[in-house]
């Protein structure tokens, strides 16, 4: 009851989509429209797994007074706040809902990304010093993609957008074509465990 | 008057984040909690006025169609997750949500694998066309490890790590320029948008 049977929806419904993929039959279209509404009804639920989550880690800080546990505060003031203002006053543009977004959300996570921009720069010259073969081939094709597409590489040579097209197009292509090709071997795989019961972690641990 | 505000606000938070370049500081502290806490925050709303509204509430209460009160009972499992003796419960919208993993048996071996294959299994007319083909049969037998990397068929292999360090060299400069031009956003945003040094 606990386990079983959510083992044997996931069985059921995973056959049957195997199936619909084949027989393009109103029925089976007509499930697959049906569960497809199914879905949104029950995914619009599932933000309550990340709120609860994020609420319970921060709550657990503040009653355990961890390092840092007023930036806790913060956090759920924000997500409380955000909240509120869209549920008051709507989520369309102009409402202080966006205004929070356009202000807050944009600039931080903008900032965030480029921040990476520094971290690999510095992380790259750890790891491409060119100790070896393979390192100096990864770094002479990181620095003519990097030159290829920005005008400056242009300058130095009409050859570097040239060479820039090529690598992407012929040795870029072989590599993403054999990884395409062991993850597709991957994701069948493991979509066929899912489906066999053999992969089980996604119901989650306990007892029970 | 709001928009002088909100620009000061995201000038601030952004100066804030920068400062982690120098070190840990309550400024980053503080713009990284407020940045965790708005943005779950703004998917509360987006999700009950997008998803909800539209494909739960609405069908449900105001065209009463009624077949929707399983889904959304089952949906409503979720909440018990957190529970120590109905945890249980929430296997079912789970359940439900993973059924979904048996369109990806025929589509991962059609788009990932047949797809792949048909491409690169095209006459050699070309140099580039038969690069193409030493690289990826070359890297697929290096992850071949049923056979000992040796000999003539090690060199072999090896070859597949050059073309896969050349792949992640150009995935690598990509990234960095996606990074960049990021960065490059941000200074225009405080040298124009908020100190009005550049048009």
């Amino acid at each position: 009851m606990k386990r079983t049977i959510p083992l044997l929806i996931v069985m059921i419904l995973g056959m049957m989509f195997v199936v619909h993929t084949f027989v393009p039959h109103k029925i089976s279209q007509d499930f697959y429209n049906w569960y497809q509404t199914w879905l949104k009804v029950m995914v619009s639920f599932a933000v309550i797994l990340g709120v609860g989550s994020l609420l319970m880690v921060h709550t657990n800080k503040i009653k355990r007074k961890a390092p840092a546990w007023g930036y806790s505060w913060l956090t759920i003031l924000a997500l409380v706040g955000t909240s509120a203002a869209g549920f008051i006053w709507g989520i369309e543009d102009g409402t202080p809902y966006m205004w929070i977004f356009e202000n807050v959300n944009a600039p931080l996570g903008a900032t965030m990304f480029s921040l990476l921009a520094f971290y690999m720069a510095s992380a790259a010259y750890k790891a491409f010093r060119a100790r070896s073969m393979e390192a100096t081939l990864l770094l002479i094709a990181a620095i003519i993609v990097m030159l290829g597409r920005v005008s400056i590489g242009n300058a130095i040579t009409e050859w570097i957008p040239d060479i820039t097209q090529w690598i992407l197009n012929v040795p870029n292509l072989a590599a993403k074509r054999a990884i395409k090709l062991g993850v597709g071997l991957g994701m069948t795989a493991t979509s066929l465990k899912i489906i066999l019961g053999i992969e089980r972690t996604y119901l989650g641990g306990g007892k029970q | 008057m709001m928009e002088t505000i909100g620009i000061w606000v995201a000038a601030f938070l952004t100066l804030s984040m920068f400062s982690f370049l120098y070190k840990d500081n309550p400024f980053y502290k503080f713009a990284e909690h407020l940045f965790v806490g708005a943005s779950m925050g703004y998917f509360i709303p987006y999700t009950f006025f997008n998803v909800f509204i539209p494909y739960a509430y609405n069908p449900l209460f105001l065209r009463h169609n009624y077949w929707l009160i399983i889904p959304f009972v089952i949906g409503l499992g979720y909440w018990f997750r957190f529970s120590n003796n109905l945890g249980w419960l929430s296997r079912y919208p789970i359940a439900f949500s993973m059924g979904i993993v048996g369109m990806g048996v025929p589509m991962s071996i059609h788009a990932q694998i047949l797809v792949q294959m048909r491409t690169m299994m095209l006459p050699l007319t070309n140099i580039n066309l038969i690069l193409i083909f030493i690289g990826t049969v070359s890297i697929l037998l290096y992850f071949f490890f049923s056979k000992a990397h040796e000999g003539l068929y090690g060199k072999f292999t090896s070859v597949g790590i050059w073309f896969m360090m050349v792949g992640f060299g150009a995935s690598f400069g990509y990234t960095v320029m996606a990074r960049l031009s990021l960065l490059i956003g941000r200074l225009q945003f405080l040298l124009g948008d908020w100190l009005g040094l550049i048009k």
